[in-house]
């Protein structure tokens, strides 16, 4: 059928055409002028952004954010939650209480405003910077402290490095840490949504969102992500985290060409950048980017979310030695997702020195709670380390449980198993 | 790929935490290892002369294992201009601070930084081994190897035997990645895909044990073989381990084992990291054991293996346990146990052991108790002996 569909449009070329109607390109009109295409001679695809950095709408034509103070609000303290917990968490990799941590200084805009636009019922794809997602999702503290602390309250079974989390509903799939594997994923799980909505009309349309750093997009996983995406027509919005830098690597030695954004054009894709910093132009890009997955029988949406990492890759990085101090210090004086909505807030007469005071003592000190009580909880059983890689537990693997339990009951003196739920019969 | 990526390298200074269980208070087995004082470690320079490998009267400096591989790349890309080197964040030095200074010292042209893709990079090297070049690759954790794993298996291996003929080749091409378990790399910064590799004839795959092995180690491959090679360095050991390394340009021959420390009674194959930990089973053992003499083998090259020193050695003890990281399900150790049980059955006085990561994946919480340690080894050399 699809061979016969393709010498069909072929042999079209009719003489004395004006333009191709090869099958690979069908309405490209001949030219005489052999002018190559130059991307740095075609203007930069702008930047959608709604408030300035002074928290004003920058278009005072156009009406506010369609948004309820009260929603705007759980925004920026949810943001502002992000901030606070990272900086608890990162102190506390350095004083060694846990192995690892990623900050999401400077993005909290993006995953906040973001999935802001989503409903419960939607579908993400996370790479490892949305923690702001995951608040916004109703992760609880007591979630990411679990994760963080890999204790029997823990999702993940203990299983994951720090900050790879996972939540069924409102569903954000574990993170995994290589890079882009996410991406060609969500287009199959949109794929899936879009199937299963077809066939059960009474039910809310669904989309996926998935995230990713410009970094990730030189994977081939990201290519091939939207290029079937956009074959498939699957609902599904591509929300690229740009801040500058793949851990030392900056944009110009990751990309060529116009940003992320250029690559969704190329592959037929509605594509649109955003300022990162601006979380109305994140939430109502998203907003709008949703309703257009949706149509026509879905098709696929690029959102490339601009930003600059502030903070080091990870606890396991010290940017100083590729990026100097000063530009640092010079973005985040600049710009800031939390500076400009507390601004906006405070120009609508909706927060004051005060409430910030109140409210960041007391996401402190809920933050301080959860941790203190998540690091003495104990670790999962140690059975946890043999489910789960199948559904069910191999004959082989039972006998490796045996051998290990005999190895731990006979070299008492060799293993401390207190931290384990339930010790050596962890195992049982 | 890039994840975490978390490099240990700019973290070690930090207070070190176990995040897999601390070692029990009680033990006299599962210690951690002292890297000060193993005996597999060149600590002064005097020991370094009496290997066959190194350069009569050789200067040395005392580095540690990223150290090592720095100065054996900075002497690649001083010997030939045909050398490049190149990967993620390589310019700046790495993650594991391998490359540090190297682009400095040799410019952008030849030592840079790619974008962030395997499959270009292994593709990449592939194609500048092709036309002349020898590329030194870096994949920055072996757990991000995987979607290169279609151009070193399909490619790189299968490169000369295409081109019959033509002779074309990608002799010079190496592949460099760290691998093996940290203490708390879970299931994304621990694997060791070696028997992978080794499935598949046609690349070379090497895993070196120290800092002196490495530099040796990765100059031959860069330079005495016409072979592609996977190089893959156990992270654990950046850091912890540091010898004497001589400061010349020395090459150690791929596909050779070494005895490095003879026996009798048994005989221990491993290769990379666990090697520390047979070699304190073993002390321990010998001790609690007077007159039994293990014989310790680090096969150096993972495959084309050294089969002959194995058998004869396992032809003298009568005796063999393998030892390795990562999982026992098809890994090497499986190789090894059916090649000594092909090769010396009748002077089998025990059935082959294999002493191996456990077949699951590395959770965070349970790491110690999925890999090999001192104890297993231990309990495994007992069995062996008392069979």
């Amino acid at each position: 059928m699809a061979a016969s569909r393709r010498w069909g449009s072929s042999i079209s070329q009719r003489p004395g055409s004006d333009r191709v109607h090869f099958p690979g390109a069908v309405n490209s009109k001949f030219t005489t002028d052999m002018s190559f295409l130059k991307s740095s001679d075609l203007p930069a695809i702008p930047t959608y952004r709604v408030i300035d950095s002074d928290g004003e709408l920058v278009d005072k034509t156009r009406g506010p954010p369609d948004v309820s103070d009260e929603e705007i609000l759980t925004w920026y303290k949810n943001m502002t939650t992000v901030s606070v917990m990272d900086v608890v968490m990162f102190e506390a990799q350095r004083q060694g209480r846990l192995s690892f941590y990623m900050v999401s200084a400077g993005e909290e805009g993006i995953a906040v405003g973001s999935a802001a636009a989503l409903t419960p019922d939607d579908v993400v794809f996370a790479q490892y910077r949305e923690t702001g997602v995951f608040q916004q999702r109703g992760f609880t503290l007591k979630d990411f402290m679990s994760q963080l602390f890999a204790n029997c309250n823990d999702k993940g079974q203990g299983r994951n490095m720090p900050v790879h989390y996972g939540q069924n509903y409102p569903r954000i799939h574990t993170i995994s840490s290589p890079l882009a594997t996410q991406i060609p994923q969500a287009a199959g799980a949109a794929y899936a949504l879009k199937i299963q909505d077809l066939q059960d009309p009474n039910r809310e349309p669904r989309i996926v969102t998935c995230y990713f750093g410009e970094g990730a997009a030189s994977e081939g996983d990201f290519h091939a992500a939207l290029n079937i995406a956009a074959t498939r027509s699957c609902p599904i919005v591509f929300l690229c985290r740009n801040n500058g830098f793949a851990i030392s690597t900056p944009t110009l030695e990751q990309y060529r060409g116009d940003g992320i954004a250029s690559r969704g054009i190329g592959y037929g894709i509605d594509t649109i950048r955003v300022d990162g910093n601006d979380v109305f132009a994140v939430y109502e890009a998203t907003k709008e980017a949703r309703k257009r997955a949706l149509s026509d029988g879905g098709r696929p949406v690029l959102i490339e979310a601009m930003s600059y990492r502030v903070s080091h890759h990870s606890t396991s990085d010290d940017s100083f030695a590729y990026r100097a101090r000063v530009e640092v210090e010079d973005w985040k004086r600049r710009d800031n997702p939390i500076i400009r909505l507390r601004k906006w807030l405070e120009n609508k007469g909706l927060w004051s020195e005060e409430q910030e005071k109140e409210t960041r003592d007391s996401i402190r000190k809920a933050v301080l709670k959860e941790f203190s009580e998540a690091e003495r909880e104990k670790k999962p059983p140690l059975r946890e380390a043999f489910t789960d890689v199948y559904e069910d537990i191999t004959e082989e693997a039972r006998e490796q449980m045996k051998e290990l339990k005999r190895i731990l009951e006979k070299y008492p003196n060799e293993y401390d198993l207190r931290p384990y739920k339930d010790g050596v019969n962890g195992l049982d | 790929m890039v994840p975490l990526r978390p490099s240990r390298a700019l973290t070690s200074r930090v207070l070190r935490r176990y995040y897999s269980g601390a070692p029990s208070p009680l033990a006299k087995l599962n210690l951690p290892i002292d890297y000060k004082s193993t005996s597999l470690l060149h600590h002064t320079p005097s020991s370094l002369s009496g290997v066959a490998d190194f350069p009569a009267a050789a200067t040395s400096k005392r580095l540690n294992l990223f150290q090592a591989v720095n100065s054996a790349l900075r002497t690649a890309l001083s010997t030939s201009d045909k050398v490049l080197l190149f990967g993620e964040d390589v310019a700046f030095g790495g993650v594991f601070r391998c490359s540090m200074d190297l682009q400095t010292e040799f410019g952008s042209d030849r030592v840079f930084n790619t974008p962030l893709t395997e499959q270009g990079i292994a593709g990449f090297a592939i194609g500048a081994a092709a036309e002349g070049m020898k590329p030194v690759a870096e994949i920055q954790f072996a757990d991000y190897v995987f979607p290169a794993f279609d151009q070193i298996v399909n490619e790189a291996a299968k490169f000369r035997y295409r081109e019959g003929g033509t002779g074309i080749n990608v002799g010079g091409l190496v592949i460099r990645m760290p691998c093996g378990a940290v203490g708390h790399g879970a299931l994304y910064h621990t694997q060791s895909p070696e028997s992978l590799f080794a499935h598949i004839p046609g690349v070379r795959v090497v895993v070196p044990r120290s800092p002196s092995q490495a530099k040796g180690l990765l100059l031959s491959s860069i330079f005495e073989h016409n072979d592609p090679v996977i190089f893959m360095e156990p992270k654990i050991l950046y850091r912890a381990a540091v010898e004497h390394v001589p400061n010349e340009y020395y090459t150690i021959p791929l596909s050779k084992a070494e005895v490095i420390k003879p026996g009798k009674d048994l005989t221990i194959i491993s290769y990379g990291q666990p090697l520390y930990l047979c070699s304190a089973a073993i002390s321990a053992l010998e001790k609690s054991m007077p007159g039994v003499k293990v014989e310790l083998i680090d096969l150096r090259t993972i495959y084309p293996w050294d089969r002959q020193t194995v058998l004869e050695s396992v032809r003298k003890t009568g005796r063999a346990i393998v030892v390795h990281e990562s999982m026992i399900n098809y890994g090497v150790g499986a190789e090894v146990a059916a090649t000594i049980q092909e090769g010396a059955f009748l002077r089998l006085e025990a059935p082959v052991k294999r002493v191996a990561g456990w077949s699951t994946h590395t959770g965070l919480a349970y790491e110690q108790f999925i890999l090999p340690d001192v104890a297993r080894i231990y309990d495994a050399m007992k069995e062996t002996l008392e069979y």
